[in-house]
C-alpha cells in the first residue's frame, strides 16, 4: 500500500524556539525520501509531525488526499521505525511484529501467520519465538522494520533507523531497506544526519537546515549542482574560495571567470574535490604545491596549496595510480560547470 | 593473621546483626516456661500452642489480609501518579510529586495521629479497614517513587510505538506499560508488603477489636515474656525472610539477563 504525501505552510515551534517555518513539500506515491540534515535542524521534528506525535503550529499535513493534521498516531495510514527500536521487551519477536494487526482486532493465528510472513521478509523466519534481549541489534532493527511494515502503512517513517549500527551492517541495510521498498512499492521518508546514506537510498534527498529546506532533489543533482551553500557544504566535501562579482563575470583569485554571479557582493565559489583536474584540460587555475597526499584505495587525497591563493588550502581527489608527494609542482584546472557560486553567507 | 582481620570484622558485624533474631529463634524451642539460658529442648510445644491460639492465628490473618489488600491499593495508586506525572506536562507537576513523596520524611506516629483524629472526626469506627487505610498513606509515596524512576526514556518510546500502532490508552497501559514495569511492581508491591506486615504504631492507634499481628503482640508482652513470644517472632521474621527471598529470586534475578 502506498500514498502520497503533500506537506504545505507548515510551521512549528517548541516555546519561542522555531523548529520548522514554513515548510512545503510534495512525496509522490512510492517514493524514497531522505530528510538529511545536521542535528537540530527539524528533520525529526518534520517526520514526529508525520507520523502524528507532534501537532504543527501551523500548515496541512496530506497523506493520499486526506488532511491528517489533526489524527493521532493510530489514525493515519502511517508507521514510525523508532531510532532505539522501541521493541517491547517481553513479547517474542512474532508478538512484536503482530502487535498493530493484534489492535486491528485480526484474529491470532491469521495474524501470527501474517507476522511469521514479514519476519521472513527481513529475514528473521527462525527467530520468531526469540525475545528482543536475545537477538543482536542489527536484528532489532529488522523486527522494528517488520513491526511497522505488518500493518501495511501507506507511509513508513524511519527515524534515523541505521544510527546505532556498525559501518558494514549499516551498509547491508541500507540495501536490504533500498529492496524492501523496492518490492513493497510503500512511500518511504528516512531521517538521516549521514549525507552517504541518504544518498545510498533515496529517490530524492531533501536537504533541511534551521528548520527549513535547503534543497530538495535526486541525489546526483543535489551532489552536483546544490540550490545552496548550505546543501553544497553538507552533500560532501566541498573548496571553497572567496571570489567578488563583477559585470557578469566572477573575479577569484584564480581569475575571472564567466560564471553567472548571484546578486551580492562577497561570494563564494565552490568546487568539489573529485572536479579539480591535474591536466590542461580544463579552465586553468595555475599551479600548486602538494603539501599532502593520503591514499584512500579508490582515490587519492591530495592538500594544495595554489600560487594564486597561498593562503586558501585546496583538496583534490586524484586518481589512486598517480600519487604525487609532498612538494611536488602540479597544473591544476577544473571545468566550469563544476563550479557553483554562492552568496557569502550574512551578505545576501 | 591481616588476611584474616577483614574476616572477623565480617563475623562480628554478622553477629552483632543476627545474634538478637538467633538468640530469638533458639528459645523458641525452649521446653520450659522461661526463653532463659541455660537451654532445655529442643520441643515445638510453644509453636503447637502459638498455632492452637484463636487470637493469635487470627490477628496473623489479619496481618496477611491488611498487608496484601493495602500494598495492592498503594501500589496501583502510586502507578497511576507515576504514569500521569511521567507522561503529560502539568502545571506545577514538580510540586505535586514533591506532596506524593514528602509523607515519606514523615513519622509514623504523626500520620497515625492525624489518621485518627480525622477517622474519628469522619465517624469511621477503627477497624483492620482504618489500619490498611493507614498503611496505604505510607506506602504510597514509596511505591510511586519507585514507579516513577522506573518509566525511562525507553518504555516511553515503547508505549510510543504502541499507539503508532493502533493501541488504545487503555491497551497502551495493559499490554506495554504494565507488563514492563512488571519488576518495578514487585519490587514495590512486596516492599509495601514486608513494611505493613511489621508496621506497629498506625495500626496500633487505629484499630479496636480485631488488631494486626504486631498489636497482638505487644498487648502479649505486657504479661511477660514466654517462649510463646519467642515462638511468634520466629514465624513472623520467617514470613519476612520468605517475601525478601521471593523478592530476590523472582524480581531482581531476571533483571540480569
Amino acid at each position: 500500500m502506498t500514498a502520497p504525501v503533500t506537506i504545505a505552510g507548515l510551521s512549528h515551534r517548541f516555546g519561542s524556539t522555531v523548529a520548522l517555518s514554513d515548510i512545503a513539500l510534495e512525496i509522490a506515491a512510492g517514493e524514497y525520501i531522505a530528510l538529511l540534515g545536521p542535528s537540530g535542524c527539524g528533520k525529526t521534528t518534520l517526520l514526529s509531525i508525520l507520523g502524528g506525535f507532534l501537532s504543527p503550529s501551523e500548515g496541512i499535513v496530506r497523506i493520499g488526499g486526506r488532511d491528517v493534521t489533526r489524527l493521532a498516531p493510530a489514525a493515519r495510514p502511517t508507521t514510525t521505525v523508532f531510532q532505539d527500536y522501541a521493541l517491547f521487551p517481553h513479547m517474542s519477536l512474532r508478538e512484536n511484529v503482530a502487535f498493530g494487526l493484534r489492535m486491528a482486532g485480526m484474529a491470532r493465528h491469521a495474524r501470527h501467520k501474517r507476522a511469521d510472513e514479514k519476519l521472513a521478509l527481513v529475514g528473521l523466519a527462525d527467530a520468531a519465538r526469540k525475545r528482543p534481549h536475545e537477538i543482536s541489534g542489527g536484528q532489532r532493527q529488522r523486527v522494528a522494520l517488520a513491526r511497522a511494515l505488518a500493518v501495511e502503512p501507506d507511509v513508513l517513517l524511519l527515524d534515523e533507523p541505521l544510527g546505532a549500527l556498525d559501518l558494514k551492517l549499516r551498509r547491508a541495510m541500507q540495501d536490504e531497506l533500498k529492496a524492501i521498498q523496492r518490492q513493497l512499492g510503500t512511500t518511504f521518508v528516512h531521517v538521516t544526519h549521514d549525507q552517504e546514506e541518504a544518498m545510498a537510498i533515496a529517490d530524492r534527498i531533501v536537504v533541511m537546515n534551521a528548520g527549513r529546506i535547503e534543497d530538495a532533489g535526486p541525489p546526483a543533482r543535489v551532489y552536483r549542482s546544490p540550490a545552496t551553500l548550505f546543501a553544497a557544504d553538507f552533500m560532501g566535501e566541498m573548496n571553497h574560495f572567496p571570489a567578488r562579482a563583477g559585470p557578469g563575470c566572477v573575479e577569484t583569485p584564480f581569475g575571472t571567470l564567466p560564471l553567472d554571479p548571484p546578486a551580492a557582493r562577497d561570494l563564494v565559489v565552490c568546487l568539489r574535490p573529485e572536479a579539480v583536474r591535474s591536466d590542461a584540460n580544463g579552465t586553468p587555475l595555475g599551479a600548486a604545491t602538494v603539501r599532502e597526499a593520503a591514499f584512500f584505495g579508490t582515490h587519492g587525497r591530495v592538500h594544495l596549496s595554489p600560487d594564486a591563493a597561498p593562503e586558501a588550502l585546496l583538496i583534490a581527489h586524484v586518481a589512486p595510480d598517480a600519487m604525487p608527494t609532498p612538494g611536488d609542482r602540479i597544473e591544476l584546472s577544473a571545468d566550469l560547470q563544476a563550479m557553483h557560486v554562492f552568496a557569502k553567507e550574512g551578505t545576501a | 593473621m591481616i588476611r584474616a582481620l577483614p574476616w572477623l570484622y565480617l563475623a562480628a558485624a554478622f553477629v552483632f546483626i543476627y545474634l538478637p533474631v538467633a538468640a530469638l529463634v533458639l528459645f523458641s524451642f525452649q521446653d520450659g516456661r522461661l526463653p532463659v539460658p541455660p537451654f532445655q529442648g529442643p520441643s515445638l510445644r510453644w509453636y503447637a500452642d502459638v498455632l492452637g491460639d484463636g487470637d493469635l492465628t487470627g490477628a496473623l490473618v489479619h496481618s496477611l489480609a491488611v498487608a496484601l489488600g493495602s500494598s495492592c491499593v498503594a501500589v496501583a495508586l502510586g502507578f497511576l501518579a507515576a504514569y500521569g506525572l511521567a507522561r503529560h506536562v502539568l502545571p506545577g507537576a514538580a510540586i505535586v510529586r514533591g506532596l506524593l513523596i514528602a509523607p515519606l520524611t514523615v513519622s509514623y506516629l504523626i500520620v497515625g495521629l492525624g489518621l485518627l483524629i480525622v477517622l474519628t472526626r469522619a465517624g469511621l469506627g477503627l477497624s483492620l479497614w482504618t489500619a490498611a487505610i493507614g498503611h496505604v498513606v505510607i506506602n504510597l509515596p514509596l511505591a510511586f517513587a519507585i514507579l516513577y524512576a522506573s518509566m525511562g526514556a525507553q518504555q516511553q518510546n515503547a508505549e510510543r510505538a504502541a499507539r503508532d500502532l493502533g493501541a488504545s490508552e487503555a491497551q497502551v497501559i495493559w499490554l506495554v506499560a504494565l507488563p514492563m514495569l512488571m519488576p518495578a511492581l514487585a519490587a514495590a508491591f512486596f516492599l509495601a508488603v514486608t513494611l505493613s506486615w511489621d508496621e506497629f504504631i498506625i495500626a496500633f492507634l487505629l484499630t479496636r477489636f480485631d488488631v494486626t499481628l504486631p498489636v497482638e503482640i505487644w498487648s502479649m508482652l505486657r504479661s511477660g515474656l514466654s517462649p510463646r513470644l519467642n515462638a511468634i517472632g520466629s514465624l513472623v521474621f520467617l514470613v519476612s525472610i520468605a517475601v525478601v527471598l521471593l523478592l530476590e529470586l523472582l524480581v531482581f534475578r531476571r533483571r540480569r539477563p
